[in-house]
């Protein structure tokens, strides 16, 4: 039987020759991934309700980014829970390198074709690894932990194909936030969304993370990227990369859900207006809007790859007076890794705030917020109302290298007018 | 048990049901602030029995249980909307609320009195003896809902000595 991507993994995780979209199966989880917001605090309790221990400790990874630095009593409190239970409970543990997203396939935890789960939204980020992974909530992750099983709906799959090659100033970021304007926050319809063509082939392993990672934002389950000698060469880097994994890609000929064409040669980088990563456009829509505050941070905005977009824009520059530029690198590597190759500098020379690498402002847990009232450009995921601070702030989302742009100019600016300027 | 609906519009993200400056501290507080960026009034005003009604993708958003949590603790019977976000309608089950969808809402106003029969998978709107037939769950979220959650659940499987021994 033809098969998608999502279909085989699923299948050798339940046990199966095969499954259908639609069926009610029950899949072993290769690794579970927790963090310090819904991880030890959220699920001790429930183990112990129940009784029992892990299903199997060197399954499951810990990583501490949510509540760090712990800037607040309640926050240190949480860290210092976090951390006693993963020496207890002997599971592997990144305490403060990072944000949970970026850290797990640093670290070589992901391997093609594992069955995973996390405890946060945006664990579909391992598809970008030929993983099926996925979020979900404290008590279920509770449950997987004590039972190393959990029951899905076998997706159908959304094949989204971008033909020819992303322009000069152009990212990951821009085709996602097209995605989201296109097909809405709910166009995955929690199915597994698999992305393919010429553009997603030639994007780093970096880039692909923002891709399956802001699968959460279309609303699908899981975020898939057929791995490939992109994927192999990182996960020989990250000391992750365990042989043959078999035919990881979706058959010619499987039945699809959905296939949506699009031409990454035509696209614009793109902004999504407050209150909804849904609200993009084209940049042109909204530039000139002014901000205040110009957020670099995420697991979709930090990375080394987003830094050194970033990078290229603010070379040389400074950001514009009356403008605070925040920079929270995604991992305590990709930041050692700028500093190495003097992107940090070029930050540091521009005026910006260097931030703990954790998920800052984005997550809205710390010190750190936005306050009232402020209108700011920022390169993470999600533009909820409240979310990254006030109610009455403002955020408007693009790529790195559009935040960059804006926090040259003090209003929203299209990244491609600094290129040209670059380049001259 | 009947309630009164409270009604709300498409895309209410989990921002809204569980608002991060609030995270750190107990269900008891973060509840106080349900929902407070659209409608400031609901976590004061909703009462035990009440009925949660919305547009496509509840809860969309983050993986935060709280979200659901919230609405349980508030006493919310449960939640109808047009669709729901997928996270966010497995943890709500997990938590034994009832999240039912039905593809068509339209008609039912803000303060009505209902009765949601989760049983049944039924809507009944006071007024009129109008009745809205709710999409049904799959076996297994139909049982893990009467079970009361998945603890619960589990908690019947092991003693039953099926999964993992207690």
């Amino acid at each position: 039987m033809r098969a998608t991507l999502a279909q085989k993994i699923i299948a050798r995780a339940a046990g199966r020759q095969s499954v259908r979209p639609g069926e009610v199966v029950t899949a072993k989880v290769d690794l579970a991934m927790i963090h310090d917001s819904g991880g030890p605090r959220r699920v001790e309790p429930i183990l112990k309700e129940l009784g029992v221990g892990l299903f199997d400790a060197s399954k499951v990874v810990l990583i501490s980014d949510h509540f760090v630095p712990g800037d607040t009593d309640e926050g240190a409190r949480i860290l210092e829970l976090t951390r006693r239970w993963a020496s207890e409970r002997r599971v592997a543990f990144h305490d403060g390198e990072g944000i949970c997203h970026v850290v797990l396939p640093e670290r070589g935890h992901l391997k093609p074709g594992m069955f995973v789960v996390g405890g946060d939204s945006h664990s579909p980020t391992g598809g970008a690894f030929g993983c099926y992974m996925f979020g979900i909530g404290a008590t279920e992750m509770a449950g997987v932990l004590a039972t190393g099983e959990i029951w899905l709906k076998v997706p159908g799959t959304i094949l989204i194909e971008w033909r020819n090659r992303l322009g000069p100033g152009l990212t990951a970021k821009d085709i996602m936030l097209a995605l989201c304007g296109r097909l809405g926050m709910d166009g995955g319809k929690y199915q597994a969304v698999e992305y393919a063509g010429e553009a997603i082939a030639a994007l780093s392993m970096q880039e692909r993370m923002t891709l399956s990672n802001m699968a959460a934002e279309l609303g699908a389950q899981a975020g898939l990227i057929a791995p490939d000698e992109t994927t192999a060469a990182f996960l020989r880097a990250a000391g992750g990369e365990s042989g043959d994994h078999g035919p990881l890609f979706t058959d010619p000929g499987a039945e699809l859900l959905e296939h949506h064409v699009f031409d990454a040669a035509a696209l614009a980088p793109q902004v999504a207006a407050p209150h909804s990563p849904a609200n993009a456009a084209p940049v042109g829509e909204t530039a000139g809007t002014p901000i205040t505050v110009a957020y670099l941070g995420a697991c979709t905005g930090a990375k080394y790859v987003d830094l050194e977009g970033a990078a290229g824009i603010l070379r040389g520059r400074r950001i514009a007076p009356g403008v605070e530029l925040l920079v929270a690198p995604a991992s305590r590597r990709d930041q050692q890794r700028a500093t190495e190759d003097g992107i940090m500098k070029v930050f540091e020379d521009a005026g910006a705030r260097i931030l703990p690498n954790a998920c800052g402002i984005c997550a809205g847990y710390g010190v750190d917020r936005l306050g009232e009232d402020v209108s700011c450009i920022s390169s993470t995921a999600r533009n909820f109302k409240g979310r990254m601070g006030a109610a009455s702030s403002k955020v408007w989302l693009g790529s790195p290298l559009t935040v960059a742009a804006s926090a040259i100019a003090g209003r929203i600016a299209d990244p491609r007018d600094f290129l040209r300027e670059a380049n001259r | 048990m009947s309630g009164r609906i409270f009604l709300f519009g498409d895309d209410i993200d989990t921002d809204q049901l569980a608002p991060g400056q609030y995270m750190k501290g107990g269900l008891e507080e973060l509840a106080k602030h349900c929902l407070e960026g659209v409608r400031p009034e609901f976590a004061a005003q909703v009462r035990p029995g009440d009925i949660v009604v919305a547009g496509k993708n509840f809860g969309m958003g983050s993986s935060r249980e709280q979200a659901a949590e919230a609405l349980k603790h508030l006493g919310v019977a449960g939640v109808v909307a047009r669709s729901f976000a997928g996270i966010f309608h497995r943890n709500a089950i997990n938590l034994g609320l009832p999240v039912l969808a039905a593809a068509d809402l339209s008609g039912i106003s803000d303060g009505e009195e209902a009765e949601l029969d989760v049983g049944a998978g039924a809507l009944r709107l006071a007024a009129g003896g109008r009745r809205i037939v709710l999409e049904p769950l799959p076996d297994n979220l139909q049982r893990m809902l009467a079970d009361g959650g998945l603890v619960p659940h589990l908690k019947k499987r092991f003693a039953a000595g099926n999964g993992r021994p207690a």
